[in-house]
């Protein structure tokens, strides 16, 4: 690369900071101007955890991935030819990091974006540039551009506008101004009156800004691609006399025109602060009345106003286009980039079909509702837990009785003392140092056909017995003839006839006493009249009763056959289990960890071995 | 954000504190008071009771000069001195330059008796800062300038390894104190983010006191954050008055209070708010371009404001600053009948979004439509940038929906033919 160049069809960047659009508008950039490779090579992002990880951004309608560093170090290391810097830091941290970049040897040009960094701190940062003879552009700045080249960051906007000024090829126009957003209406501007911009820099409105209109100016003098140079001054400062300067002494020969705003100052009471931090004009040679008469008088093309600035441009354009000092261009069409979905959709002009439908809930209105029932009414009506399981699981708005019966049941499932397997499972591997939700799921996994799925295997013999017509000692029969099992829901290893289990007799008084109908546990108790006649422990368990009661349940309430056929498919009697049973598998997680319990190791004299 | 002038009394009170860690016999007496109307003297006398014990110097502490010349210092004044002194100035008008402001804030030091007045200041610039000293200080600094010497100090010189004494003037048997003052000055200068310092003058006693006696300051308010220790601590960070005489109506008060809530920038001055020729322009280098065509075709006296918002402000906030701007313009109609005119002008945006920003102004535009009415106003609006096609179609469709007159210029327009086209009718 010349010397007169800041970068090149080649050039590549490392971003710092994680500016996602920034970023993206860079490479579609390139895309549109047929470059070979993405200007970006690398992203800072200090906040990341690992040492590298990786962004995706399109390319065109194709995704390609930029690897994001934690560190400007690695990043340099890895990516020895991308020797420019865009500093997105805030303005605290931009001097840290601007000397960072400035001290890391490949870095050969560094763009400051942040506005209200410290003056102090900005001339620190010149010197030190000057002492490594590396170029800065900012602070305040949004960068500038290298037409068909490269793009520093956001210069520029849109793509549509990118097109629209035909910045994707490059012209025989040489920009520079201090205002970033003035540069972006110059661009367009200079497309309209010339055959565009070649290279457009915006310097940045502070007093002390890292390079000045005439380093690129000198820039663009030296470059045989420059025809004609355009330079939008400003009010404050003297930065504009060593134009004047270089002008008058030959080292400016090509045509440059120039216009310096702020001339309606003097009409302006003092202390009014214009539009940059450094315009404000504090001498009479600071003015911009002064300046442009001074500019005039070297012969720089100088316009009555800013009217005509565009007119000035054309005129001197037209001059040494006949004067055949401009080559023929060449230009084509620029590649369409696909339209951002998003975007696409917010016009109405796309749609896209989705993956998920979701009946139950909805977080995104003014206030979560559960199917359709809002929050606020939940908490303000007092309405039960059992009333919410109602409406998430069973999509209905339970009446009293039915909710009660849930929340009934997970009391009486809530737990069941340590030594079953579920609770025991949450105790070894609670000892075993794991976190709360390794030992819930660890109890949790147990849950199947021999612990707590009798409450499902009840009830759906007992709903196909009844639903079926069969006589209870039919039932009987078929279950130990044809399934070829025990009755599920039936039986208990300890209580009897004479010495019932206190639960099912709650589940059975709070039935009869509360739901309109209980077929369901009538048969039940039909059947088991006949099964405690060969056994007196052969009766109805706590697990059959909480299914059996479940199915009366569902037919206290509005569900057709189908709907009471899906609750049962769907695992909601295990779901009833499961919830209440992780109350009390959680206790004693609590309990172990409360009590600091050591590993659990089960003891030698528990085991049989029977291998040598 | 920028360079802001301080008052005397926050300057002299930020160097004395810092000035010791430099310049330890600077032995500063530390003797400040400020009386504004406000001030209970009984209260002032009880916090500062060398106001009854020392001979006392007085003078408006307002941000700006030659108070000799506009006989408002007392010098070798009793307290009752002081008392006759303030009851006769404060409160009073003046004008300052071309500004009328009033008094309303005195400084109140010992007044301290010395022969030999010196001057110092300290300026920056690109790559020094740049130490200016003089002999002859105090109200012959200015005609005495040839004699002033200049020593630009390049940035990063250890300026305790620098021989200053070599560039000063012969300073005789005061050379050692004189040289140690100023490079702590410097010191303090470079420490705190000052942006200018000017001492004029400084005395040194027959002790070999030295005592700052008018100073002048200005910091750079962006470092503030560097400061949260100093000047720029949370709960008392140290105030950057306006310049005398300078007063902010209730709008351009309410404007700047937005502009400090948000990221972007909300600015507005009002010139003349009988004028006709209203701006409201995005960006800071588009809204000076506005301006200067508005004054270089001629209408300067007719222009009623200046601002500009920009940094892709929030809908909300743009309707704010819309809001603002067409409540001062509707205030009344033109007194010659002719229409007032609203430029709604900007260039191409880098990244604001123009339909974003243009949805604010269209419904402030709504709520007002019998005031536009009213008040005749004329609208011209030019802007390019993200979203710019539905942007100005909403102002399109705005301006027919509400019957009011709305020309409607794209990026095809020059961005300040709107002025022409509005004004030269």
């Amino acid at each position: 690369m010349e010397d007169y160049e800041l970068f090149n069809r080649d050039s590549q960047a490392i971003v710092y900071g994680f500016q996602r659009n920034a970023i993206q508008r860079m490479l579609d950039f390139d895309f549109v101007s047929k470059r070979k490779t993405p200007s970006v090579a690398a992203i800072i992002r200090p906040t990341q955890a690992g040492a590298i990880g990786y962004h995706k951004v399109f390319w065109g309608g194709k995704e390609i991935v930029i690897p994001i560093y934690k560190k400007l170090e690695l990043a340099a290391k890895n990516h020895t030819t991308a020797d420019v810097l865009i500093n997105f830091s805030s303005f605290r941290s931009s001097y840290p990091t601007s000397k960072e970049a400035l001290e890391t040897e490949s870095i050969r040009v560094l763009v400051i974006i942040a506005e209200g960094i410290p003056e102090r701190q900005s001339r620190e940062l010149i010197k030190l540039a000057k002492e490594k003879n590396k170029i800065i552009i900012g602070p305040a700045t949004v960068g500038g551009i290298r037409a068909g080249a490269f793009k520093i960051a956001n210069t520029a906007g849109t793509i549509e506008n990118i097109v629209k000024s035909k910045l994707y090829r490059p012209g025989s126009v040489g920009f520079v101004s201090k205002s970033g957003g003035m540069s972006n209406e110059m661009n367009f501007m200079i497309s309209q009156n010339t055959d565009g911009i070649l290279e457009g820099i915006a310097i940045g409105g502070d007093r002390y800004a890292g390079s000045l209109l005439i380093d690129h100016i000198l820039r663009y003098e030296a470059n045989p691609e420059v025809k004609l140079i355009v330079c939008l001054g400003e009010i404050g400062g003297m930065d504009e006399y060593s134009i004047v300067e270089a002008v008058k002494d030959g080292r400016v020969k090509k045509p440059l025109v120039m216009w310096v705003t702020g001339t309606s100052s003097k009409i302006f009471p003092a202390g009014v602060q214009f539009g940059h931090a450094g315009a404000m004009a504090g001498s009479d040679m600071e003015t911009a009345d002064a300046k442009n008469k001074a500019l005039a008088e070297v012969g720089v093309i100088v316009p009555e106003s800013y009217d005509t600035f565009g007119d000035k441009i054309r005129e001197t354009f037209e001059k040494l286009k006949a004067e055949g000092k401009i080559e023929p261009l060449d230009d084509f069409e620029p590649p369409q980039i696909p339209q951002d979905y998003g975007k696409a959709a917010a016009q109405g002009i796309v749609r896209r079909p989705t993956d998920v439908v979701v009946t139950i809930s909805n977080e995104r209105g003014d206030i979560l509702t559960y199917n359709g029932v809002p929050i606020d009414k939940i908490i303000s009506e007092e309405l039960s837990l059992g009333y919410v399981i109602g409406l998430l699981w069973l999509k209905k708005e339970l009446p009293p009785f039915a909710a009660k019966y849930i929340e009934l049941v997970l009391k009486l499932t809530a737990d069941h003392g340590p030594a079953v397997s579920g609770a025991h499972n949450a105790i070894v591997t609670a000892r075993a140092g794991k976190d709360l939700m390794a030992s819930l799921a660890s109890g949790i996994l147990t849950i199947g056909p021999r612990f707590g799925g009798a409450i499902s295997d009840a009830a759906k013999y007992f709903k196909m017995a009844l639903d079926s017509g069969k006589h209870p000692p039919d039932f009987i029969n078929y279950m130990k003839d044809v399934v070829g099992i025990n009755i599920p829901g039936i039986g208990h290893r300890i209580k009897s006839v004479q010495n019932p289990d206190i639960r099912v007799t709650l589940l059975k008084k709070f039935v009869n006493e509360n739901f309109p109908k209980h077929p369901y546990l009538d048969y039940a108790l039909e059947v088991e009249k006949l099964t405690t006649q060969k056994r007196n422990n052969l009766i109805l368990n706590v697990d059959g009763c909480i299914g059996i009661c479940f199915l009366d349940l569902m037919e206290n309430i509005d569900l057709t056959p189908e709907e009471k056929q899906d609750v049962l498919d769907t695992e909601v009697l295990n779901g009833l289990f499961v919830l209440g049973r992780s109350i009390g598998m959680m206790g004693h997680i609590f309990d172990q960890k409360r009590q600091r319990a050591a590993l659990y190791r089960q003891p030698w004299d528990e085991i049989l071995y029977a291998s040598k | 954000m920028a360079q802001k002038s301080i008052n005397e009394y926050s300057a002299k009170k930020l160097i004395a504190e810092e000035l010791v860690k430099y310049f330890p016999e600077f032995n500063y007496h530390g003797k400040l008071a400020v009386i504004t109307p406000e001030t209970k003297w009984e209260e002032l006398v009880k916090e500062n009771p060398w106001l009854k014990t020392d001979k006392l110097a007085a003078k408006p502490d307002q941000l700006f000069g030659k108070r000799g010349k506009a006989n408002l210092l007392l010098l070798d004044a009793s307290l009752a001195d002081l008392k006759s002194f303030i009851k006769e100035k404060m409160g009073k008008e003046m004008v300052v330059g071309e500004t009328k402001g009033t008094l309303n804030r005195f400084l109140v030091e010992p007044f301290i008796p010395h022969d030999k007045e010196f001057y110092v200041s300290i300026t920056s610039d690109r790559e020094n800062d740049i130490i200016h000293f003089s002999l002859e200080g105090g109200i012959f600094v200015e005609e005495n300038w040839d004699k002033v010497s200049h020593i630009p100090i390049p940035i990063g010189t250890d300026i305790n390894a620098f021989n200053l004494a070599e560039k000063l003037p012969d300073l005789g048997e005061l050379g050692d104190v004189v040289v140690s003052f100023v490079k702590g000055l410097l010191q303090v200068y470079i420490d705190q983010d000052f942006a200018f310092m000017e001492i004029n003058p400084f005395a040194v006693t027959e002790d070999k006191l030295v005592v700052p006696l008018d100073l002048k300051a200005r910091l750079d308010d962006t470092a503030s954050f560097k400061h949260s220790d100093t000047w720029g601590n949370y709960d008392n960070p140290i105030k950057f008055p306006v310049s005398f005489g300078q007063k902010f109506s209730k709008e351009e008060e309410y404007i700047r209070s937005i502009d400090e809530q948000t990221g972007s920038s909300l600015k507005l001055t009002i010139l003349n708010r009988d004028q006709r020729i209203w701006t409201m322009v995005a960006g800071g280098g588009a809204s000076v371009v506005y301006a200067d065509t508005i004054v270089d075709l001629g209408f300067g006296a007719e222009l009623a404001n200046y601002g500009e918002y920009s940094g892709n402000p929030s809908r909300e906030h743009t309707e704010l600053y819309a809001q603002t701007l067409i409540d001062l313009m509707t205030e009344k109609p033109d007194p010659k009948g002719r229409p007032k005119i609203l430029l709604i002008g900007g260039g191409i945006a880098n990244f604001t979004d123009v339909k974003a920003t243009f949805t604010g102004i269209v419904s402030a535009l709504r709520k007002s439509v019998d005031k536009l009415k009213k008040a005749n106003v004329k609208i011209y609006v030019r802007r390019g940038g993200p979203n710019e096609k539905e942007g100005l179609k909403l102002m399109k469709d705005v301006g027919e929906e509400m019957g009011i007159p709305i020309e409607v210029y794209d990026r095809y327009t020059p961005m300040t033919r709107i002025v022409p086209l509005a004004l030269k009718e």
